[in-house]
């Protein structure tokens, strides 16, 4: 199925990131937040004051404009309070690109470490001239020998290789690329090991996997992703409401009695407009992006990021994802009449010489179970092996002038001839394949009578069954359980028959089937599920999959599948692990859920700043307002610099979470909008209350506010 | 006791009727058939009634229907001197005409004429109750196209805005209006072609009490959440309202189809929750706003323990703060009160209610719609919060969906911030020593008279608080067009939503999507009430109600 090592476990995403970073050396990106990124960030977030950067930000450009007017008004009319919500209100500028540029920081630092296996390679064309990397075209012909790197993406037109893709994937193990079929496609930065191929370049330079990895996660090619324009939209509404509220207020105070002054009025606006979330939605979009570069999968854009969070219909591949891939012998149904004993010391002569893992399996599990040894004796390693062959159907030794063979069910009884148990040996074999299982008959026939002379062996026999199993990996069943918590579907994909693969459907727990499928097949279920309106997540490897990768709506193409793979899908997993498609609808959720927390505790933070500002403001000419002033702030003055204050510090303070997303646990929508309504919109309201009034405490003590 | 026994018959009455009427709506907006005289209607004018529209096509339908009662409406009043029942009022003067036919056509209703002067039974009955009936219609069908974009999927059509207007008038609005005009006539209000009556007052002086068709403009003008009174007193006037029993069931009549709609909503998504959980927002919304007047009111201690100023006696605190609640809820605007009257709460209430841009639970139609974009709104937070695009009722909330809704939201408070903004900043409005202005009040109740002006005008509410002289042209401009855009905008926004909604093919709602029929998502849609017009009003509201109250 992959070419790249199977990892054989499932992990948590946290582990999986602790082992990639392990493995790579990158752990600059992952782990915990720095405090000391904000200084490093520092001068990235002086550099974004620029206005034209700004106004792509509507809600943040609102204030930079609101500080430019502050500030001019405190040059004009200088004084202790108008200076101090100046400084105030460009910290919130600069906050807010500190956050933007901590997440593109983070990005960096891991596009460096990309960046470093982008050596400048030398390519050799055929005709044995040399090129540098980056003068590349596409469809150019270079030779790669042992020990050198392979200078582009491209695909293996000639020869065979193994080749060491820890630079991209960090895994350790070489893998086995060669030309035609699946595994042709490699990697520029990785390096060919043993053996010479020839390698058409499919990549343009600068547009090379690497390349586009690193414009990814430095975030120059971001571009809003759907949910995010959606919300830039109703955030922008809400700014032109507040805008529309604090124009009209001025008229309504002057006709009260004290018109407002012009820095008071933009530091209202300023704590009412939803400036947390404003500040801090595009670092949440970079550092969603960067969470999945972290556990290896490249996505081509934040719209597939996203788009991962609202799956409804997982296409899972059932070898790799559900079950270990290679099946293993579970136990042994001898004939009647057989001994369990003869039919494990037959079966595992049959397979000492066998090195498959089914082969390896039988040999181990007969010495569990009957004690019999795992090595080869002198004697027995001088027996000729017989290896499987498509036409046989069969495997096994002669030794000794028996001849011992295993093999599918319908080619040992063609071999064995009539004199044999036919019916029991099928009822046999219906009864495992009914339990998902693969049945490997054992049999023996001796050519030299003269050495047995016990009536034990019969010229020709079958002894028994193997029962090899597919083993479903530890654990599926509950990640299975908590997908279909969330509200999503399982479907596991198999070459395998109905029988077979309905036994292990209901094994391992997942909600539906789709059996000896096709390409076609796999395309037609897509379809169908998106018709019902369902977004649909799959893997996959081979060209054959190129068209249901590209039909859904979150298509991971495996590192070591073709490039039409590649491009067909909108993300590459670079371990090749399908378990992980799992694991990127989570990062996909996470981001969009903790776009809408930051949005709700933003809003809810309102409440707060009106009671600290509006008091404030009136008690001039409504005394009565007083008894709004719940937080008993000390001074009018105090109470705006306090609120403006609080609206600039909760932006770096919720910058961790905002790069880290807020914690998700699978579980269905109404626990989730729960748990989220009451941490985000409730302590949106109680927070600022708390934070205001203990602002409040430290600047009273400033000569001139307190 | 006797005031919380006139709530129980009333959410009694209501809940009665809310399921066979709920139901007969969505069948007259689902039927595949016509009856005798809507085929006769649709072969006059030319319509097939089985083509369906686009949404474009169907906000030019609604917008072209309601330009041409404008000006049919205009008409009929300039030409009043040459129509029966004129009584001599002669032509209505332009101003006022302009005014009035805006009023009566965005379902505001907004007076700025006393009618028992101003308007014969011909305009009254030919002009101002034929609109009273159809945009109700309208805003029922507006309604009714939002419904279909939510259920249909992947088409453009969204049903026939003739068809829809037709029906609504001939199966809902007309049937209960006439028993309803019968039931007032028993209850003792006055039906009658006459202009009016010569009296021999107490003082023995006579005088001359003017007459009118009451009975049937009452039921209507309560019915489809209008509020044009046919007497200047409105529904505090002895004709209009005479007993307790005729004020239940005039607050009955206007809160009945806003109700029932939720069941129609319900039944026509296929799942009569959805329709629940938002009448459980109206009604827990209407319900703290009558507690607040209801308290006020009672509490604000200028005679004997309660306000009764500006009040019917006949009715009482309870009648009267009823009234005020429901009619600020529904965008009807008729009062049986004076609401200026009130105590600053108790105003403020009333106000705040027209703040929630009408949807507790709102006008004929508006109301469903309103709290529709409302609830698209919460969603789309809340449906964040949840990790997937945000969907509601199996269709999702994207780009373009948020903007209309946006729109819609944004419509109102633009309207009224900018109104009030302008007005209180005009030396005209406030005066000065020596020349008065149109306030009467000065301070923050004068502020809470121009609020509340600019409120009832952008909700499309109509009534008045008093106190503030509208007829100088600035007033009776500004107000004007904040019918307009206020009833207008959000109509084309949100049938641009319907439109948008019906393209999209439906998801079935599962585990992992936001569940909207439930007691959650009821607090989560009324907490998003709240706190919109809360962010928004609350700088202004400080400044009139609050700082009144305070004091």
């Amino acid at each position: 199925m992959t070419a790249a090592p199977v990892h054989s476990d499932h992990r948590s995403p946290a582990e999986a990131e602790e082992l990639h970073a392990g493995r790579t050396g990158r752990a600059v990106g992952a782990g915990a937040f720095r405090p000391g990124q904000l200084l490093e960030s520092l001068p990235t977030a002086l550099r974004k004051l620029d206005p034209r950067h700004q106004v792509r930000n509507p809600v943040m450009f609102v204030v930079w404009v609101g500080s430019v007017v502050v500030t001019v008004s405190a040059i004009v009319d200088p004084s202790v309070f108008a200076w101090l919500i100046a400084v105030w209100l460009w910290f919130t500028v600069v906050f807010a690109n500190l956050a933007e540029a901590v997440a593109e920081g983070r990005g960096r630092a891991q596009a460096d470490a990309l960046r470093a296996t982008r050596t400048d390679t030398v390519a050799v064309r055929e005709d044995g001239t040399t090129i540098a990397a980056t003068e590349l075209r596409v469809d150019d012909r270079v030779v790669v020998e042992a020990g050198q790197t392979i200078p582009g993406d491209g695909e293996i037109v000639e020869g065979i290789a193994t080749v060491d893709e820890s630079a991209i994937t960090g895994e350790s193990a070489p893998v086995v690329r060669e030309s035609g079929g699946d595994f042709s496609s490699v990697t520029g930065g990785t390096t060919v090991l043993s053996d010479r191929v020839v390698v058409r370049i499919t990549a343009k330079p600068g547009d090379s996997f690497v390349d586009r990895m690193i414009a990814l996660v430095e975030g120059a090619q971001r571009q809003k992703t759907p949910n995010e324009i959606a919300l830039t939209i109703l955030l922008s509404a809400l700014t032109i409401v507040f805008l529309l509220a604090v124009v009209t207020l001025q008229p309504m105070a002057g006709y009260s009695g004290q018109q407002q002054s012009l820095v008071v009025l933009v530091a209202l606006l300023v704590c009412l407009i939803p400036t947390t979330i404003g500040a801090l939605l595009s670092a949440i979009g970079i550092a969603g992006m960067d969470r999945l570069v972290q556990r290896n999968v490249l996505a081509t854009s934040g719209r597939a990021v996203e788009a991962a969070g609202d799956v409804s219909t997982l296409l899972l591949d059932k070898t790799g994802t559900i079950t270990y891939g290679n099946r293993r012998a579970t136990a042994l149904h001898p004939l009647p009449g057989v001994d369990a004993a003869d039919l494990a010391a037959a079966a595992r002569l049959a397979s000492l010489a066998d090195t498959t893992p089914e082969g390896r399996s039988i040999v181990t599990l007969c010495a569990e179970q009957h004690g019999l040894p795992a090595g080869a004796s002198a004697h027995e390693a001088t027996a000729e092996f017989v290896p499987f062959s498509a036409t046989t159907r069969m495997s096994g030794v002669d030794l000794d002038g028996r001849e011992l063979r295993k093999g599918a069910t319908a080619a040992v009884i063609a071999w064995l001839g009539d004199d044999t148990d036919r019916a029991r040996l099928e009822a046999i074999s219906t009864g495992i394949a009914e339990r998902g299982g693969t049945p490997l008959v054992v049999a023996s026939h001796v050519r030299d009578l003269s050495s047995y002379s016990s009536e034990d062996h019969a010229r020709n026999r079958a002894l028994g069954v193997v029962e090899l199993s597919d083993v479903v990996k530890p654990g599926i069943a509950e990640r299975f359980a908590e997908l279909r918590a969330m509200g999503i579907k399982t479907v596991m994909i198999t070459g395998d028959n109905p029988v077979t693969a309905r036994a292990i459907a209901a094994e391992s727990g997942v909600d539906d089937v789709l059996a000896e499928a096709t390409p076609e097949d796999k395309l037609a279920l897509i379809r169908r599920e998106q018709a019902g309106g369902r977004l649909v997540a799959m893997t996959g490897d081979g060209t054959n999959d190129a068209p249901a990768l590209a039909q859904a709506d979150v298509g991971v193409a495996m590192n070591s599948g073709t490039s039409a793979a590649k491009e067909a899908g909108n993300m590459v997993d670079l371990d090749s692990d399908p378990t992980k498609l799992i694991g990127v609808v989570e990062v996909g959720k996470q981001m969009l859920i903790t776009r809408g927390a930051l949005t709700t505790f933003s809003l809810a933070n309102d409440l707060a700043k009106y009671f600290a500002i509006l008091p404030a403001m009136f008690l001039a000419i409504f005394p009565q307002l007083a008894a709004l002033n719940v937080m008993r702030l000390a001074t009018p003055e105090s109470a705006i610099l306090s609120a403006v204050v609080f609206n600039a510090l909760v932006i770096v303070a919720l910058i961790p979470l905002a790069l880290r997303g807020v914690r998700f646990r699978p579980s269905s929508s109404d626990r989730l909008l729960r748990r989220n309504l009451l941490v985000y919109g409730l302590g949106g309201v109680v927070v600022p209350f708390v934070g205001i009034f203990v602002i409040d405490l430290l600047v009273r003590l400033i000569p001139g506010i307190g | 006791m006797a005031g919380l026994l006139q709530v129980l018959v009333l959410l009694v009455l209501l809940a009665a009727v809310w399921r066979p009427l709920g139901d007969w709506m969505a069948r007259v907006y689902t039927d595949e058939r016509d009856w005798r005289v809507e085929r006769v209607l649709y072969r006059l004018v030319r319509v097939d009634p089985r083509s369906e529209q686009r949404a474009s096509t169907y906000a030019v339908a609604i917008l072209v229907f309601s330009f041409a009662g404008v000006v049919l409406l205009y008409l009929l009043q300039r030409l009043q001197s040459f129509l029966p029942f004129a009584f001599e009022r002669g032509a209505v003067e332009p101003g006022v005409a302009f005014n009035t036919a805006i009023s009566f056509v965005t379902n505001t209703n907004w007076q700025s004429y006393v009618p028992e002067t101003t308007m014969g039974h011909t305009v009254q009955m030919a002009g101002l109750t034929v609109q009273n009936f159809v945009s109700a219609a309208v805003g029922m069908a507006v309604a009714v196209a939002l419904i279909r974009g939510f259920v249909r999927s992947r088409t453009d059509r969204l049903g026939n805005a003739w068809v829809d207007i037709v029906r609504g008038c001939t199966r809902v609005l007309l049937p209960i209006a006439a028993v309803a005009a019968v039931v007032l006539v028993a209850t003792g209000v006055v039906m009658s072609l006459r202009s009016g009556v010569d009296v021999l007052g107490v003082d023995g002086r006579p005088s001359t009490i003017a007459l009118a068709p009451a009975a049937s403009q009452e039921s209507i003008k309560e019915l489809g959440t209008n509020g044009g009174g046919i007497f200047n007193a409105n529904s505090a006037h002895p004709f209009e309202n005479p007993t307790p029993v005729s004020n239940l069931f005039e607050i009955f009549l206007l809160l009945v189809i806003p109700v029932a709609l939720t069941r129609t909503f319900g039944r026509m998504v296929g799942s009569v929750r959805q329709g629940v959980s938002l009448l459980a927002v109206m009604a827990g919304l209407w319900g703290a706003m009558l507690a607040v007047i209801w308290v006020a009111e009672a509490r604000s201690a200028s005679f004997a323990g309660a306000n009764l100023e500006g009040k019917e006696v006949r009715f009482g605190i309870p009648g009267s703060a009823l009234f005020a609640d429901s009619t600020t809820g529904t965008s009807t605007g008729a009062v049986n009160s004076l609401h200026d009257s009130f105590s600053a709460f108790g105003g403020g209430g009333a106000l705040l209610n027209m703040l929630f841009s009408e949807m507790t639970p709102g006008g004929v139609g508006t109301g469903l719609y309103s709290i529709l974009i409302v609830a698209i709104i919460a969603v789309f937070l809340a449906g964040l919060m949840v990790g997937r695009t945000p969907e509601y009722l199996g269709k999702r909330l994207g780009r373009r969906e948020v903007t209309c809704a946006v729109v819609v939201v944004l419509t109102m408070p633009a309207l009224v911030l900018l109104g009030t903004g302008l007005a209180i900043a005009l030396p005209s409005t406030a005066g000065r020593p020596g020349m008065p202005g149109a306030l009467t009040n000065a301070g923050p109740h004068g502020l809470s008279e121009v609020l509340y002006a600019y409120a009832s005008a952008a909700n499309n509410n109509g009534s008045a608080f008093g106190g503030l002289t509208v007829t100088s042209g600035f007033f009776q401009t500004t107000l004007g067009i904040a019918m307009l855009l206020g009833r207008f905008l959000p109509i084309v926004a949100v049938l641009a939503l319907a439109g948008l909604l019906a393209r999209q093919p439906r998801t079935e709602p599962g585990p992992g999507t936001l569940s909207t029929g439930t007691p959650l998502f009821a607090v989560l849609v009324a907490g998003t009430v709240v706190l919109v017009a809360a962010i928004t009003f609350l700088p202004a509201l400080a400044l009139s109600p609050l700082a009144e109250g305070l004091a």
